[in-house]
């Protein structure tokens, strides 16, 4: 079958159905890309040329279902950023095996899953973007974060080994690590001590808005950052 | 339904050709050998095969399916070890 393939770049960002996720999916479709989001709960908004997938993306045949559908309507795939995550703050004492099964899933499995079939498509083209979310957690290694950062951790080194393995395809892998995000969930979670204690860590002391997150990704995922791979940027610095 | 499942592997062949030297082609033949030493095919040309394959079932079958998983792994002998033993797989995969 011979496919037609959109002349439009296609990207698929995770976890729009609220917060980050939703800013950028709204960011690049003004930006005149095809966009595809996804998350577990229905979405309240629509816009143009953004198309919306309800899933599990820890569920692998959910997950391959989806990527074939942009196969057969784009057939091709130029960014993927995986965002989709849930914060959690528990000393690993209190934290039950569930929510450990569950973090990893939604934060790692899903992760893993989305970038190894968006390689399989994004090879076709030769070309390629994958920007994964991580968090000041990981090096910061804050109490109460063990479940989340051993997420976060698992996400890192699974981009360092996966963009040696992609980049003869075109393909670059990058990570983002945040902190607070103003007006995200994760801002919504912590307390004004615990905000201002991970704060006071990073050199710049102040919240993430999104658009430092939207400019951050523009950079990675632009074609002129074809040497970027394999790189890790702190926004606000640690 | 086998005639249609070496169907799907031959395009994945004339894809992955594409890709290969004049001596390293691969014959669309069901003994071809696509895995083991006595391979052409490198890991990276046995990986580009096995997507092409997965992504050619899915258009002529209209069928999801996950070829590198631990059932395949598991096997005593690779399915992937020859045109024809890959059909063999593709056609337990999808009759489950």
């Amino acid at each position: 079958m011979t496919k037609n393939t959109s002349k439009i770049p296609v990207a698929l960002i995770t976890g729009t159905r609220n917060g980050i996720g939703k800013y950028l999916a709204e960011y690049y479709v003004k930006q005149g890309l095809h966009v595809v989001g996804c998350s577990r709960c229905a979405i309240d908004y629509e816009f143009d040329n953004y198309s919306h997938f309800q899933l599990d993306i820890s569920n692998e045949s959910s997950v391959k279902d989806m990527f074939s559908e942009i196969r057969k309507k784009y057939n091709r795939l130029d960014i993927l950023i995986n965002n989709a995550g849930i914060a959690s703050h528990n000393y690993a004492l209190l934290t039950s095996i569930n929510e450990v099964k569950k973090i990893i899933n939604t934060n790692f499995v899903g992760t893993f899953l989305c970038s190894r079939e968006a390689v399989k498509l994004m090879k076709n083209n030769k070309y390629g973007r994958i920007v994964n979310i991580s968090s000041v957690h990981v090096p910061f290694a804050t109490p109460g974060t063990s479940m989340y950062g051993a997420s976060k951790a698992s996400i890192e080194q699974f981009s360092r080994v996966f963009a040696k393995e992609v980049y003869q395809f075109g393909i670059t892998i990058n990570l983002l690590s945040l902190s607070v995000v103003k007006n995200s969930g994760m801002a919504g979670n912590l307390s004004e001590d615990r905000t201002s204690e991970l704060l006071n860590k990073t050199i710049s002391k102040t919240q993430i808005e999104y658009e430092n997150i939207s400019h951050a990704i523009d950079f990675l995922v632009s074609e002129e950052s074809k040497m970027i791979t394999n790189q890790n940027l702190f926004l606000g610095g640690v | 339904m086998i005639d249609k499942i070496y169907t799907s592997i031959y395009k994945a062949i004339d894809e992955v050709n594409i890709q290969l030297s004049k001596n390293e082609q691969l014959s669309k033949d069901p003994d071809t050998i696509l895995y083991g030493d006595s391979s052409v095919l490198d890991s990276l040309g046995l990986i580009n095969i096995i997507v092409a394959v997965e992504q050619n079932i899915a258009d002529d079958f209209e069928k999801i399916i996950i070829l590198a998983d631990e059932r395949a792994m598991s096997q005593n002998e690779s399915p992937f070890k020859t045109v024809k033993s890959l059909v063999e797989y593709i056609q337990v995969i999808m009759d489950d």
